[in-house]
């Protein structure tokens, strides 16, 4: 017991006893209302107390014990013996409202429905007032207990609802706030860049700190609701809420309206088809390639032009981060942990980039990939290195320009591997589009099949030699006719591999490839999903 | 004091930095009662013992207004600009 008790604010309640009743309070009737944990010797010692007054007062008055925990209730039960109602609160949405600090927090409420300030902890005088001020007023003979036999004081336990584990969830609950998410508090002492990089939230830049003022914002740039599971993430396989994409694209440093695109590369990229956990793992160094392609890409102002691959905008760059944040975060992908990868690269930042539709004279990549033109998409890809730059300023001809272009390709992995069964990434630039189109219409297949032509070699030269050991075995290639190595075999096992999308400003022949990871079921298979705007 | 959200999946408690043990006592003591029954008593005790095994520190005695809530974080910078460790009790 305090000296200056808690205020302690009864308010109605509807809870169920353990024999599933419901029971309301007020009740119409005088009532004690006892606050109780299983796990506290004070709540334990006034139990049969409660007992005894219920048997004394119940045919006046209700007795109630409302417990904090389903299972702490019946241990109280059978543990005492008890038959008075006892209700569950473990939800502790009561426990909060009346607002008391520690267990058992007794309220008595007369006929009058005028409540007494709340008792707490066990103050033998107290309870001894308490039961001869009741008997008095409700004509009963005075409960049977030993009162000498008690001790005189004991200090209660706090209350389960004030865990700080568990008291900002409900408070959240009971404002209807959006967030559930843990709070950290960082003392004014220290330094809260330097808290979020010793904690590991950082890829090693620094981070908007993540204050709920932050998040509540961030999620203004969704419908959905912040507790909808947008992914399950590997390595961990963490259920990444709309509120956890949230706090990591706050940290990223996203505006509102770029949230819908984060949440649709999310879900595409922890899809098995895409296999987040194997990008991150292998060796080699993979990351996810973002393409966005719709009208989302002008609304919130992506860049697809001058330097769209490169630094400066504030959409493509934190989109791409966030989603490395939320993989590193949530699902727990760290260099040195799940992240295997020899050099890495920087892709691992962010890489986030739009098509540039206007500029392109073929059907955009998600309308290839069977989106209408008016959705907005997100597509990712596996790509382990890039963007490599193709520079050619002298072609004039369409099909010199598309011959670079497959040259260009060909030192994917290594140029002397051929016949590759994995994705690359064409990203070509406006001036070189124009070439390719300068004697009228130049089909993606056309500019596909004439990369292959360009790399079609002999197989003779892709047998491992004093050069490169890398390629065909010499063993193998021993047995193979002179007819059989003169075979003729392009870059790509299919040109199916070879993506294509334009990008870039209006001046300079430079364009770009990525180059893929393991493409397929063993490996990654490109993913698009339409983003929810 | 800043507040952020965890942008992890909260499987880990938050780590907190153990200052070095240096294996000896230096400075100003600071014995902090979180307001819970009888930490007083505990605190007295401590107190005599830290007394007499280290009679060159000084010792200075700290409360918190209740064990339910954090420490206001006046009271923590506090502590912390004037001694250099820091007991705090538990009563229960």
């Amino acid at each position: 017991m305090t000296d200056t008790p808690p205020a302690g604010k009864p308010s109605a309640f509807t809870l169920q006893d353990l024999a599933g009743e419901s029971r309301s309070f007020p009740t119409g009737r005088p009532s004690l209302i006892c606050f109780a944990k299983e796990d506290c010797a004070t709540c334990n010692l006034v139990a049969p107390l409660l007992e005894a007054f219920h048997r004394t007062w119940g045919d006046h008055a209700d007795v109630w014990m409302v417990a904090q925990a389903r299972d702490g209730a019946e241990i109280l039960r059978d543990r005492h013996g008890l038959t008075l109602p006892i209700l569950d609160d473990s939800g502790l949405r009561t426990s909060l409202a009346w607002d008391f600090e520690s267990v058992p927090a007794v309220f008595w409420t007369d006929a009058g429905g005028v409540t007494a300030p709340v008792m707490e902890g066990f103050v033998k005088a107290e309870w001894e007032a308490l039961a001869a001020r009741v008997s008095a007023a409700l004509g009963t003979p005075a409960p049977q207990v030993d009162w000498a036999s008690l001790p005189d004081w004991r200090p209660g336990c706090g209350s389960k609802h004030l865990d700080p584990e568990i008291h900002d969830r409900l408070i959240a609950e009971a404002e209807g706030s959006p967030i559930r998410a843990r709070r950290i508090e960082i003392a004014a002492s220290d330094d809260i860049d330097e808290f979020m990089f010793d904690q590991g939230f950082s890829d090693g830049l620094p981070l908007v700190p993540p204050t709920p003022e932050r998040v509540i914002r961030m999620l203004s740039g969704t419908t959905r609701n912040p507790q909808d599971i947008v992914a399950i993430v590997p390595p961990n396989m963490a259920p990444a809420t709309v509120e956890k994409v949230a706090i990591n694209a706050v940290m990223a440093g996203c505006r509102p309206e770029y949230l819908p695109v984060v949440i649709a590369a999310l879900e595409a990229v922890c899809t098995d088809d895409f296999n987040m956990h194997g990008v991150n793992a292998t060796t080699m160094g993979a990351s996810p390639v973002l393409v966005v392609n719709g009208p989302i890409r002008h609304r919130i102002g992506m860049n697809m032009k001058l330097a769209a691959l490169g630094t400066g905008n504030r959409a493509n760059a934190t989109i791409g981060r966030a989603v490395r944040l939320v993989v590193r975060n949530l699902g727990g992908a760290r260099p040195g942990g799940v992240d295997r990868s020899t050099l890495s690269n920087p892709m691992k930042f962010t890489m986030c980039f739009a098509e540039w539709e206007e500029g392109s004279p073929w059907d955009p990549l998600h309308v290839e990939r069977g989106f209408r033109r008016e959705d907005s998409v997100v597509t990712a890809f596996a790509m382990t290195s890039g963007p490599v730059q193709i520079v050619d300023q002298e072609s004039r001809q369409p099909d010199q320009i598309a011959g670079t272009l497959g040259l260009g390709l060909e030192g994917m992995f290594l140029p002397k591997i051929h016949r590759m069964p994995v994705d690359a990434l064409l990203v070509v630039c406006p001036e070189h589009v124009q070439t390719l189109t300068v004697d009228g219409a130049y089909p993606k297949d056309r500019l596909r099949a004439r990369i292959q032509e360009v790399t079609s070699r002999p197989l003779s030269e892709m047998v491992s030699n004093e050069v490169s050991g890398a390629g065909i075995p010499r063993a193998s290639a021993a047995r193979m006719t002179a007819d059989m190595l003169a075979t003729l075999t392009p870059k790509f096992a299919d040109g199916k591999y070879i993506h294509i999308v334009v990008a870039g400003s209006e001046a300079g022949k430079f364009s770009a490839a990525f180059h893929g990871w393991v493409t397929g079921a063993m490996g990654s298979t490109v993913v698009s999903r339409k983003i929810d705007c | 004091m800043t507040t952020i959200l965890d942008p992890t999946d909260e499987r880990v408690p938050v780590a907190r930095q153990i200052t070095p043990r240096t294996g000896t006592i230096e400075g100003v003591i600071g014995l902090l009662d979180i307001s819970k029954p009888r930490g007083n008593v505990l605190l007295d005790e401590l107190e005599r013992l830290l007394a007499d095994r280290f009679p060159d520190n000084e010792i200075r005695r700290y409360a918190k207004p209740t064990f339910t809530k954090p420490c206001p974080s006046d009271l923590r910078l506090k502590i912390k600009s004037e001694c250099s460790v820091l007991v705090e009790a538990l009563a229960d």
